[in-house]
């Protein structure tokens, strides 16, 4: 190999493929930066446009065509599937994510589940709403029940991965004068591990419960979508704001798709409000990311 | 990362001769049902992973009995006539998955590379925030947005520049459309930046700095350091994080459903409509009855076998990585 000692500065060829490699990233950077631009543009001008008070408060009316109206019917069902879906899946998660950290630590069990549930974060939504639709709407018709399990089932890998990580960065010294004080295990986990962890496993749960609210494919299989008002947990179809969306989105009339737009800037920003919620609690929290 | 804590036994039993595990009483009691009601928690995701393949793949049985392997190996999908073959579907995902890492990598890449190597300290925090906003962005919303805005904006021009300068090549050939593979890969490829970005981020920044260093060291420039020192070292998480934004693009419903072009034949040209396994079963499920949902709950059965084997896959790689 030929060492030129004397040259204290790269070749200039070399100059320039770290330039151009620089402004490579540059471009990367940029190229998806306007997407966001362009999302957060369009949502909000053509949401806001379609945006009123009636839309806010009104149901879906029976045709595409007809204007005015609003997602009122998908508000609620969102509301009331995702309210339910988190009710099983957080309990539930955490429930699994102290066994993981407290009980199975490096075992086989703990290692498995913790291997699945990361798989488990991977599999598509609307195989999980297919999986609801056998089980349970073939013989007991949609409902919010069903797609409100479809969604608990798409959340609890989220909370128990999360909620691990969380538990994980309890001081040691914490459980130590738990123990010290006469405390079991259980009350040490209860009274002491989890109280330090909650607000690190809040900011996991709101990104769970985000997550959860955009999901259109699962509900289509198990909700199904109505254009009525209800609050019924089983034995008829409700709606989703999502699901709305995407119907106003398949139609080819003006009316039908400017409800879109303001449905979508409505679950946007309910989708937004939980990201952010998530990370303000994260940053007023010691125990977290 | 914190040290793996000690278990809690030997340390009191350095000080103490009774281990603490080994009292009794009514807490010892309440201990053992509370590890045993957390250990069923655990337990309940293998539990629900394997009670969604065994009923999926149940209801299915009946279209895999009767197509056998002419279900994956035809394109022929007639639901009035009782035809479910679904290779079209098998290659629409393929298709508009390729097409999505082909744009998303090159650009994860290079944010995450900049966001590490390059960026000044004040603007990664808004880059990564703005990225990381794309990935809360719910896949209808995508959808509607896709039809609507990219659409007429980029998708139907980019389409047909394609073909008028490369119609010549059969994978670009017209009549073009932006409801296509490529217009599904295009929005798929917008979804699946913020996942793969934010993993090789992490997945550089454990890059130790010494090898940086050792690097600059040998007079390289900040490229031929970041190509020679952080690349290697990273490359097999990389390769993980590639793979999970892949596993995301498989299984994406709504936004392909809506940009995809609703054609159930295979299409050479990319430019062209197509159909992916997802999108089929979120357009026609509310239509479909009898047979014709069993055979969507099938299609969702080789989603779901495609989808796992890359997802394990990558974990497996990751967590090599991580241990």
């Amino acid at each position: 190999m030929n060492l030129e000692i004397n040259s204290s500065r790269p070749s200039a060829r070399r100059l320039w493929t770290n330039r151009v490699a620089t402004a490579g990233m540059a471009v990367a950077v940029a190229l998806a930066l306007i997407p966001v631009g362009l999302i957060l543009y369009y949502i909000t001008k053509n949401g806001l446009a379609a945006m009123s008070w009636g839309f806010l408060t009104e149901p879906t009316p029976f045709t595409f065509r007809r204007p005015g109206g609003g997602f009122l019917n998908g508000l609620i069902g969102t509301a009331i599937m995702v309210a339910l879906a988190t009710a099983a899946s957080v309990p539930l998660g955490i429930l699994a994510a102290i066994y993981l950290e407290e009980y199975g630590k490096r075992g086989w069990l703990a290692q498995l589940v913790r291997f699945f549930s990361d798989v488990m974060t991977g599999v598509p939504s609307v195989f999980v709403g297919l999986f609801v639709y056998t089980a349970f709407v073939l013989p007991f018709g949609f409902g919010a029940i069903m797609g409100a399990g479809a969604l608990a089932i798409i959340m609890l890998p989220i909370v128990i991965r999360s909620a691990e990580e969380m538990l994980k960065l309890v001081p040691l010294e914490l459980k130590h004068a738990s123990f010290a004080l006469g405390a079991s295990k259980s009350q040490t986990v209860l009274r002491v591990v989890l109280p330090s962890a909650l607000p690190g496993i809040t900011t996991g749960v709101l990104l769970a419960v985000a997550r959860a609210a955009g999901e259109t494919a699962p509900l289509i299989l198990t909700a199904l979508g109505s254009l009525k008002v209800t609050t019924a947990l089983i034995g008829e179809p409700i709606s989703a704001l999502p699901l709305l969306i995407f119907d106003g989105a398949r139609n080819p009339f003006a009316a039908g798709q400017e409800r879109a737009w303001a449905g979508a800037l409505e679950l946007l920003a309910l989708v937004l409000i939980f990201t952010l919620l998530a990370r303000i609690v994260a940053a007023r929290s010691k125990i977290s990311r | 990362m914190q040290s793996q804590a000690k278990p809690l036994g030997d340390i009191a039993g350095g000080i103490a001769p009774v281990p603490i595990e080994n009292r009794k009483g009514v807490g010892r009691r309440a201990d053992s049902l509370f590890s045993v009601v957390a250990a069923l928690s655990g337990s309940l995701v293998l539990l629900i992973l394997a009670f969604m393949v065994l009923s999926t793949t149940n209801t299915a049985l009946p279209i895999f009995r009767a197509e056998g392997i002419s279900f994956v190996t035809s394109s022929d999908w007639h639901p009035a006539n009782g035809d479910y073959g679904i290779l079209a579907f098998i290659y629409g995902t393929l298709v508009t998955s390729a097409i999505a890492l082909v744009i998303a990598v090159p650009i994860s890449l290079g944010i995450a590379i900049y966001l590490v190597e390059v960026a000044p300290r004040w603007i990664k925090g808004p880059i990564t925030y703005l990225v990381d906003l794309l990935a809360a962005v719910p896949s209808v919303v995508y959808g509607l947005w896709g039809v609507f805005v990219l659409l007429p904006l980029f998708l139907q021009p980019a389409a047909e520049l394609l073909s008028s300068v490369l119609g010549f090549i059969p994978i670009f050939a017209g009549p073009p459309s932006g409801l296509s593979y490529f217009g599904a890969g295009v929005v798929l490829a917008v979804m699946i930046v913020p996942i793969i970005s934010a993993l090789s981020r992490e997945i550089i920044q454990t890059v130790p700095d010494d090898d940086r260093y050792a690097a600059y060291a040998l007079g390289a420039t900040r490229w031929e350091m970041i190509r020679g020192a952080v690349l290697p070292r990273g490359r097999a998480g990389i390769v993980g994080a590639v793979m999970l934004g892949l596993g995301r693009a498989l299984g994406e419903t709504i936004a392909v459903a809506l940009l995809v072009g609703s054609a159930t034949t295979i299409n050479t040209s990319v430019v062209r409509p197509g159909y992916s396994m997802a999108a089929v079963i979120a357009n026609q499920f509310q239509e479909a009855s009898g047979d014709h949902i069993k055979a969507l709950v099938a299609v969702g059965v080789v989603l779901f076998a495609i989808t796992i084997i890359v997802n394990i896959g990558a974990r497996l790689i990751v967590w090599r990585m991580a241990d």
